[in-house]
């Protein structure tokens, strides 16, 4: 921002606003300041005629105190060859006598201590406006819509759409998104599958202005979309296969709660806006930067409702075990984001079991139904399980590692049933694998566990991977930072 | 009111490249065959294989390590310097 700043002049520059209670209480002190020609300029923000001083400048345009990064009026500033090399903020008479050298600033009984006001080149309301007009550091391409174009039709016909409604990306909208990252907007991510272009912070700003996000929430989209687009993770894979899947994310960590995610009753479902935006942002992202749209790159045969975005976070607060991310090595205080290439989650429901036995042993066929029932170890899953279903558990004192490799044993088969023709069913393993046993899931990992859901209701639920490890995809967890 | 928003794609305009010349002749040609790593992909290739070796073609077998993955750009710059054309074979 340096480069096209404009010049302050040397020596003493305050900033004011007149609907400033501070302002008006330092007003004696800029006059005494200016007598004694060591006040340069006073750039007032929103009267011209505010102090009526000779010095005082126009910027209620907000022009100089948006580039000088003003944030609080008064604001004085030492400037010194045309370089700002110190300033201070509010009304503070000791401070004020220190900064500028001269004893007894103001008239007699003035208040010591005054905090100051918000500047007006940082009101909320007004930033978006001006990072558009005094350049917001963003390259992309503004499209302007003909008057009489329906913006939201315009942005379908363009192709932007997954087949909802976006919001318009509008350079104020983006700017505001851009402020809930401290990262800056030309910088690259990654290369985004399938077409490996450079993914900037600015064009995932964009989509997810698009899919309905705050700006609180673009940390963790970003943090999602930098696991994505890993070799490990092979979106690209993910994209061009014909099976029903697409990137399934679950949040970990404070953040949860301070963007106000839904981990309880109906988690996997509507009605919650960070998981119905997070997860669309990504789609988005990959659709329109990286070029992976339906029935060109993406062939999936059926596809699935959960590519639209599914996105959850873990009831942590409510689970008896540690977290997700916990057993991964990070601290509860840490957010974590972990991206899966799974389907479609699906219910498993059992109202009788009433040992954890019962129970393992229940979630199991549930989970060996994934993908086909002869097809075992290419493909892991994730198990939400319910507050009910847990209950079960926790009352037998099984740890979640029990719980795991309960289930996952009780996956365990002959292969004989499992071999091609095996039960009449060409589907299956190749005939090498018969005269053995394998479990459903590979026990290193292919199984992750998650607590989540209502208080109310017997069920479980199952998310189906696609192939996992270096064949296929690798799930990966990420750390979500600001 | 005029809204104009910001262009939420990669902005790039595709490249046009030529195709490679077409072979006329199998005469004494190098073909490679890419397995792409998909069950019974070997059994379509091995007929190919020896279909085009009847026509006097010489043949190089190469595979992916996997066919989730775009092939890795080694082996796309091995087959392009070593065969006049390739077949690739998907599978199932």
């Amino acid at each position: 921002m340096a480069d096209n700043r404009p010049q302050l002049p040397n020596g003493f520059v305050a900033f004011v606003k007149k609907d400033c209670p501070t302002c008006e209480l330092v007003v004696p002190v800029l006059e005494q300041l200016a007598e004694l020609e060591i006040l340069s300029a006073v750039f007032t923000q929103d009267d011209i005629s505010f102090p009526e001083l000779p010095v005082t400048s126009d910027d209620t345009s907000l022009e100089i105190s948006f580039f000088h990064e003003v944030e609080t009026v008064p604001t004085l500033m030492k400037i010194q060859n045309g370089i700002e090399v110190d300033r201070i903020v509010g009304w503070s008479q000791d401070q004020w006598e220190a900064f500028v050298g001269v004893n007894d600033l103001g008239p007699d009984g003035i208040r010591p201590y005054s905090p100051g006001c918000g500047s007006l080149s940082v009101d909320p309301d007004l930033q978006g406006q001006l990072q558009k007009k005094y350049g917001s550091g963003m390259t992309s391409r503004e499209i302007a819509f003909a008057s009489a174009e329906d913006e939201f039709e315009a942005m379908y016909d363009r192709g932007w759409s997954d087949g909802l409604p976006l919001i318009p990306p509008t350079v104020e909208r983006v700017s505001a998104m851009l402020a809930g990252t401290n990262r800056e907007p030309e910088e690259v991510l990654a290369l985004v599958p399938p077409n490996l272009v450079d993914l900037t912070v600015e064009k995932v700003a964009i989509n997810a202005v698009m899919a309905g996000c705050k700006p609180e929430y673009l940390p963790v989209v970003i943090a999602a979309l930098e696991a994505a687009c890993t070799d490990q993770f092979n979106m690209h894979g993910l994209l061009a296969t014909t099976m029903p899947v697409g990137p399934i994310l679950f949040v970990n960590g404070p953040i949860r709660k301070s963007i106000g995610m839904n981990s309880g009753m109906n988690l996997l479902g509507q009605g919650n806006r960070p998981n119905s935006t997070i997860g669309r942002a990504i789609q988005l992202t990959i659709r329109n930067v990286g070029g992976g749209r339906p029935g060109e790159v993406d062939r999936a045969t059926h596809g699935s409702p959960a590519k639209y975005g599914l996105c959850f976070a873990e009831d942590e607060e409510g689970s008896p075990w540690p977290s997700y991310a916990q057993d991964q090595g990070f601290s509860p205080e840490q957010n974590t984001v972990t991206i899966f290439p799974g389907e479609g989650p699906r219910v498993i429901v059992d109202q009788l079991s009433r040992s954890p036995d019962e129970l393992a042993r229940s979630l199991a066929i549930g989970i060996i139904g994934n993908v086909h029932p002869k097809l075992v170890m290419a493909f892991d899953a994730i198990l939400v399980i319910g507050p009910e279903h847990a209950s079960r558990f926790v009352e037998a004192g099984w740890t979640k590692e029990k719980v795991n490799e309960e289930i996952i044993n009780h996956t365990i088969r002959e292969t004989d049933e499992l071999v091609r023709g095996a039960d009449g069913i060409g589907e299956g393993l190749p005939e090498v694998f018969a005269g053995s046993t394998l479990p459903k899931l590979r026990p290193d990992g292919g199984l992750i566990i998650l607590y989540g859901g209502g208080e109310a209701g017997l069920f479980s639920a199952t998310i189906g991977g696609w192939i996992s490890g270096d064949k296929g995809s690798l799930y990966q967890t990420r750390e979500i930072t600001l | 009111m005029t809204t104009s928003v910001l262009d939420p794609t990669n902005e790039r305009t595709p490249a046009h490249r030529t195709r490679a010349q077409r072979i006329t002749s199998l005469q004494g040609a190098t073909i490679g065959l890419l397995d792409i790593s998909k069950p019974r992909g070997d059994v379509f290739l091995d007929t190919i294989h020896s279909l085009l070796e009847q026509r006097g073609a010489h043949v190089l077998r190469f595979t992916k390590p996997t066919f989730t993955k775009p092939a890795p750009v080694d082996l796309r710059h091995e087959i392009s310097t070593t065969c006049d054309a390739v077949i690739e074979a998907l599978a199932d």
